[in-house]
């Protein structure tokens, strides 16, 4: 019989990208699959807490590839040991325990596949502000330089070598060889060199100004101050991010209101009754001292659980309306912590308000978060827009 | 691998080949690509050089990249089963490793050629994917990736719901033999025809048995085809639609109620079910399903018999390697890869050690048997080399556990079974004969739960009721609840599945919308 014959070869295999373009798309679906868990993520404590430099670990339930399979925590597994092993001696834990090694299970609630996709809370924060920004934002009498990164856009005879433009250069070359009647590339002569030269890009940005207001009163429970300042922490991450030049003002209010640091608004608990009145009070004298309406966008957002004195109801209502009057946008989100409860007396008031620049949300839980954010930023035409910078 | 170094394995191979001939070894054409790791590690997501664009591929690709660049796991060598068989080699490995690499892959393309279960694959199956590779993309040209992979992410949720080795007559009459009453026999009748006679008493099984389907059901058919958003006006082939009896009068008396089940006994093979009988799927869908099922069941018996192809590999890369002479830090290097490969790990186990390890036992005891194994099988010694050869043709992994994982095996391995309880994995049985069956059932069925279709027309309208044929395994109910809705996705209509849950039987349904749960 024959003897069988082999060959052995190495071709290139360079052009071989299957893989990688396979890749690609899983990675994109797992991104499709974080921003369908926004909501839930928008409100996770540990992003909340995190110092923003944390790779958080994200949980995804879509990549898992789903088969008909048998439980494996219901299975009879065989291992193999030291000789050692008697019945009942424990060799794994779930959840990583004292025995070395893992379970071969896929732990103990199937179906959360940690996908440790590796964010950070920067990158997370650019897909959930993908679409969202300042609403009815104008030009303003005083608008503020923005400097935008560099921009190669001249080109110059002088400059460091390792901004050559090797085509102009080129170009010049050939040209001058063209008029000495000898057209072609060579030689290059000192003088056919041409360098890319930068500008600083400006741009100018409508000031804008954001009032956030918060009730901080007794009956504002660890929840509702967890909701409100889930808020405030993506709203204070949002406009750091998108605009460089937007102001924001932190108002703390019970019965009396306070303007707050940064650092006191999201970890300060206060007591004692609520009058949401005294917060618009105080933004409304904050705009006619510090941020006339001439010259700034200002945003107005107020968070409570809308247990505020009924008396003060209608006083509210005016300061709202004379708020709209100064501001591009109003917003009043009213924290539930039940999901059967229902509006509060101050909600209900300002339903009567009709301006659309007002919005309202309701939060029930973390979900909400996000829902609520992008009601009070959704993005508008970009025309009406001319200077906010992306 | 430099030129030189290339040039000193071709030697190698020259004089490796014509001696694992003249042991016995007996495989196809080979050819050896030596290919950096990214490719390497393509082929092995992919499972072929060239294959339909899906991302779950490119996850896999995505792991098994991460883990050799951080050095974690290293696959050394991949083998196609077809002829020429076609072999890579990581160009990052050394010489004594690609040599060794050889020797394996020799062994495995010996099996392929040889065991039973590879026999009905084809050979030319790196054509056909590359073929289904370029029809795939032109249906994502012309319908849209999207609705493509929507189609795929739904076929390879089925793709191991496959029937290998269909045995009997055919579930169902097929397309041209439809209205006759009694189907021609498939095969050459045997004295053991009368055997299948006996699948009458399975429960579930029987006309009009198990499922309690209500046995008329007036008017369905219309309700089925003006559903919106399925296609009108198409009738589903080769079903039991009682609106047809009418036309066809040799079918049956019309009063007699659905005409018969389908399948008429249980199908295993639910993405062919499926793919024939679906109302839904416009002839492309049901072309990328086909498509699909050809290459799950090209693989397929590679799931079976994996302990033992890879212990035939390992028992002669060791045998073939011992052979030669090897310069002493070459000699050094190949057993420090061998020592890796079969290297135990506690909780699982390892196929390329088990496997070389009870072929070695087989070896031993048909070449000198013991005085139990002589007066018990009858052993007359000197038959080890013939009997491996044997047991490489005849068994798959079941089998080859079932009959040759003995119990000085499992004493000497140290093999033990472990279960759950609570939140720890407990030691439940160093016995041998637990473990041995322990395995046994682990690798029935390449370790996927059988699922049959029960009825295509359940409920009298058209739905699809699946039974999983339970064997005391449960099913990962939140994956199983993931699969549905693709089940779904793929027949159009309702669908249902029958197991047992905690010891009851369970049906779980979905209907497009909702999941639920009734006990039986």
């Amino acid at each position: 019989m024959r003897e069988p014959g082999f060959t052995i070869t190495r071709e290139d295999w360079s052009l071989h990208r299957k893989g990688h373009l396979d890749q690609l798309r899983h990675q994109q679906k797992v991104k499709e699959a974080i921003r369908r868990n926004l909501a839930d993520l928008v409100a996770e404590e540990s992003i909340i807490l995190s110092d923003g430099k944390k790779v958080v670990k994200v949980p995804i339930r879509t990549l898992e590839e789903y088969r008909f399979r048998f439980d494996p925590g219901k299975q009879r597994h065989v291992g193999q040991g030291t000789g050692d092993e008697r019945p009942g001696d424990v060799v794994a834990r779930e959840g990583g325990g004292a025995a070395p090694g893992r379970g071969p299970g896929a732990g103990d609630q199937p179906g959360v596949d940690y996908y440790e996709a590796e964010l950070t809370v920067d990158e997370l924060a650019e897909m959930i502000f993908e679409d969202l920004g300042l609403p009815n934002l104008q030009q303003k009498r005083k608008p503020e330089l923005v400097s935008t990164g560099h921009e190669f856009n001249d080109v110059r005879r002088h400059g460091a070598m390792a901004n050559l433009d090797k085509r102009r250069t080129l170009l010049e070359a050939f040209r001058r060889n063209a008029l000495r009647g000898q057209p072609g590339f060579h030689p290059i002569a000192p003088e056919d060199l041409r360098f890319k030269t930068w500008d600083e890009a400006l741009e100018m940005q409508a000031a804008a100004v954001v009032l956030a207001m918060m009730d901080t009163s007794g009956s504002m429970g660890t929840f509702e101050k967890y909701i409100a300042r889930s808020f405030y922490f993506w709203m204070v991450r949002f406009l750091r991010t998108r605009y460089r030049q937007v102001q924001i003002a932190f108002i703390a209010h019970d019965t009396k209101a306070r303007e707050v640091t940064e650092q006191e608004f999201f970890t300060k608990g206060e007591s004692g009754g609520t009058k949401c009145s005294s917060a618009y009070e105080l933004a409304l004298s904050l705009i006619d001292t510090r941020y006339p309406p001439d010259q700034y966008n200002i945003y107005a957002f107020h968070f409570s659980d809308g247990d505020n004195f009924p008396s003060d109801n209608a006083r509210c209502v005016k300061l709202v309306q004379e708020l709209l009057e100064r501001c591009s946008a109003v917003g009043y989100g009213e924290i539930v912590s039940s999901r059967y409860a229902t509006d509060s007396t101050l909600m209900s008031v300002y339903s009567r308000i009709t301006d659309p620049r007002f919005v309202r949300v309701t939060i029930r839980d973390k979900a909400d978060v996000y829902p609520a954010l992008r009601a009070f930023f959704k993005r508008q035409a970009p025309d009406l827009a001319p200077a906010a910078v992306s | 691998m430099t030129e030189r170094e290339l040039l000193e394995l071709e030697r190698w191979t020259q004089r490796l080949v014509r001696r694992a001939r003249a042991e016995g070894l007996d495989f196809y054409e080979m050819r050896f690509e030596v290919v950096p790791a990214d490719v390497l590690y393509s082929v092995g997501a992919y499972g072929m050089p060239t294959r339909f664009s899906h991302w779950s591929f490119g996850k896999a690709f995505h792991r098994l990249k991460t883990e050799y660049d951080y050095n974690l796991s290293r696959i050394y060598e991949l083998v196609v089963n077809s002829d020429p068989c076609y072999a890579f080699l990581l160009d990052g490995n050394t010489l004594a490793q690609n040599k060794l690499v050889v020797a394996h892959v020799l062994a495995h393309s010996d099996f392929f050629k040889n065991n039973w279960r590879f026999a009905g694959t084809s050979r030319f199956m790196m054509d056909n994917m590359a073929a289904h590779a370029e029809r795939i993309a032109r249906y994502e040209f012309k319908y849209g990736k999207e609705a493509v992979e929507q189609l795929l992410d739904a076929a390879l949720a089925l793709a191991e719901q496959v029937d290998p080795h269909p045995v009997g007559p055919p579930s169902e009459p097929s397309q041209d033999e439809e209205g006759a009453q009694a189907p021609a026999p498939a095969r050459p009748s045997t004295p053991y025809d009368d055997l299948w006679e006996l699948d009458r008493f399975l429960p579930g099984s029987g006309p009009g048995g198990g499922s309690g389907a209500p046995e008329a059901s007036p008017s369905r058919a219309a309700g089925a085809a003006t559903r919106p958003g399925r296609p009108v006006g198409f009738v589903p082939p080769a079903r039991g639609v009682p609106g047809r009896a009418g036309e066809r009068a040799e079918e049956r008396p019309a009063s007699s109620g659905r005409a018969r089940r389908l399948p008429r006994r249980p199908e295993k093979d639910l993405l062919r079910f499926i793919l024939q009988h679906s109302p839904y799927l416009e002839a492309w869908q049901r072309d990328v399903l086909a498509m699909v099922r050809e290459e799950a069941l090209y693989f397929w018996p590679q799931i079976e018999t994996k302990l033992m192809n890879e212990g035939w590999a390992t028992y002669w890369h060791l045998r073939l390697m011992r052979g030669e002479d090897l310069p002493e830090a070459e000699a050094l290097e190949f057993a420090r890869m061998h020592a890796g490969v079969v290297q135990p790990h506690r909780l699982q186990i390892n196929p390329y050690l088990l496997g070389w390890k009870i072929f070695e036992s087989i070896e031993q005891r048909w070449e000198r048997p013991d005085e139990e194994d002589r007066r018990r099988l009858g052993l007359p010694g000197g038959q080890g080399r013939e009997k491996i050869f044997e047991v490489r043709q005849l068994e798959t992994d079941v089998s080859f556990v079932r009959n040759y994982l003995t119990r000085q095996l499992v004493e000497d391995l140290h093999l033990f079974t472990f279960v759950r309880r609570g939140d720890e994995w407990q030691v439940e049985s160093t016995g041998w004969e637990q473990v041995r069956d322990a395995l046994a059932a682990r690798l029935t069925n390449g370790g996927i739960p059988v699922i049959v279709v029960e009825d295509g027309d359940y409920r009298g309208s058209g739905e699809l009721l699946l039974r999983h044929q339970y064997d005391g395994q449960e099913l990962d109910l939140h994956h199983l609840e993931k699969v549905l809705p693709y089940v779904f996705q793929l027949w159009g209509r309702p669908v249902h599945l029958l197991t047992v849950v905690e010891g009851k039987e369970t049906l779980f349904s979905y209907d497009g919308e909702h999941h639920q749960r009734t006990l039986e």
